[in-house]
């Protein structure tokens, strides 16, 4: 794959590669962390000094379908040693499919000093570089967060609704049989599907892996253009709206239309299908 | 208590009294690296897509070969090579399952999966390998009718 800046994305400091991750391990401006959909993967061996932030226990209200508050953000950033200057870099199984959403869940609450390294965690056991099963050592920091702010790239079930009745762009990132209705959930996640199949009135359907190469880094801004301006029509001026089955995968196509096509108003509806399908009186089309 | 695979029960009994995230990490990471890959004697790649577990992200195969006496040995593949616990699980169903009296693999319930991944594994993780027992359940559970 070519370098990262000469891919033509419109934000492409959002990016590294594993070299710049590999050159930076010792920079105490820097954390890495990495974000798995495995739970075996990081303590089996990670990225020498980084952490881990876990999907479930750490981004997620253990009691309501919600993302962690502000004390919940303070405490994580705490344990993970950083402050509002620290660079973090995710990485993570599955296409960086989890460190996105890792991502996005730290933009919420403006830590938008985040990258991704491109190619995940794939790219660098391929590439032969280290990993260790050492604990790193942190030291604890101090992290003064403001509230979580979910009005500018989080979406809600009534927002979404309006978008949509005015016609406003909405893309399904999920397998065109779940987008059809013909299955109600992604494969081997039987138990978080919805009571009816199909998708949101108006959407296009775009399978959020299609933004990636097989070794897991991003595509260029040429041939992703093509997928969602050309292939389904999106305008980057215009509002848009990424949803999957509960926004782990939109975090994906969040992250690619924001910062590599340079999209200006995105935000991924978490709430999903589980939410929508589910929904008394809103409307779906097959 | 079900009648299953003494090896398992064994299996079972040993991950009843891991009470720490830590300790049930390294008992399955040490079992993930335990696992054997399906020979190709029995099996080789492109996999005939029977094999496939269906559901499971991690592309894991799983192959039943019949002894004389009855039993079975069973095979695994894990095509993702991130899938760590897809590997671990099929370990712990090698070790176990293959020789075992097929009336006593047949009874395993996939929710036994939580025993060893605890409940606090993300629901379609815990589904995605519950598959691979099912697969297994599902080659014992056949023969069973044919007899």
């Amino acid at each position: 794959m070519s370098d990262i800046s000469s891919r033509g994305y419109s934000n492409a400091d959002k990016l590294v590669s594993t070299e710049w991750v590999a050159a930076h391990l010792s920079d105490d401006n820097v954390r890495i962390i990495e974000s798995n959909e495995d739970p075996l993967l990081y303590p089996s061996g990670h990225i020498p000094g980084a952490v881990e932030v876990d999907w479930v226990k750490d981004l997620n209200d253990p009691l309501r379908r919600d993302y962690l508050g502000k004390s919940g953000f303070e405490s994580l950033a705490g344990r993970i040693g950083i402050t509002p200057d620290t660079t973090v870099v995710f990485y993570g199984d599955k296409s960086n499919w989890w460190a996105t959403y890792a991502l996005w869940v730290f933009e919420l609450f403006n830590h938008s000093n985040a990258k991704i390294m491109d190619g995940g965690r794939l790219k660098w056991v391929e590439e032969g570089r280290e990993l260790t099963r050492e604990a790193p050592s942190i030291s604890p920091s101090s992290y003064s967060a403001p509230e979580r702010d979910d009005s500018q790239i989080r979406a809600f079930r009534d927002g979404v609704l309006s978008h949509t009745q005015a016609d406003g762009q909405l893309v399904d990132v999920r397998s065109p049989a779940e987008f059809s209705g013909e299955k109600l959930h992604m494969e081997g996640y039987p138990q978080e599907g919805a009571v009816r199949g199909g998708h949101i009135p108006g959407a296009s359907n775009v399978p959020w892996s299609r933004a990636a190469n097989e070794d897991g880094t991003f595509k260029n801004a040429a041939e992703l253009r093509a997928i969602y301006q050309e292939e389904i029509g999106l305008n980057p001026a215009e509002p848009t709206i990424a949803y999957c089955r509960i926004g782990e995968r939109s975090s994906h196509t969040w992250f690619v239309l924001t910062n590599l096509l340079g999209f200006g108003d995105v935000r991924n509806y978490d709430g999903s299908w589980t939410e929508w399908g589910n929904s008394v009186g809103l409307p779906i089309e097959k | 208590m079900a009648n299953y695979p003494p090896k398992l029960q064994e299996f079972l009994d040993d991950f009843e009294f891991i009470t720490s995230r830590e300790e049930r990490v390294d008992f399955l990471i040490a079992l993930a690296d335990e696992f054997q890959p399906v020979p190709e004697a029995v099996a080789s790649k492109p996999y005939d897509e029977a094999n496939r577990v269906i559901g499971c992200e991690s592309e894991a195969f799983v192959w039943a070969i019949d002894r004389s006496d009855g039993s079975v040995d069973f095979y695994f593949d894990v095509l993702n090579p991130q899938g760590l616990s897809a590997m671990a699980m099929s370990a712990i169903l090698d070790q176990s399952c293959s020789g075992a009296p097929i009336e006593q693999v047949a009874a395993i319930d996939g929710e036994v999966v939580f025993t060893f991944f605890g409940r606090d594994i993300s629901m379609g993780k815990g589904r995605g390998l519950a598959e691979i027992i099912n697969a297994v359940v599902y080659q014992a559970r056949r023969r069973l009718s044919q007899n």
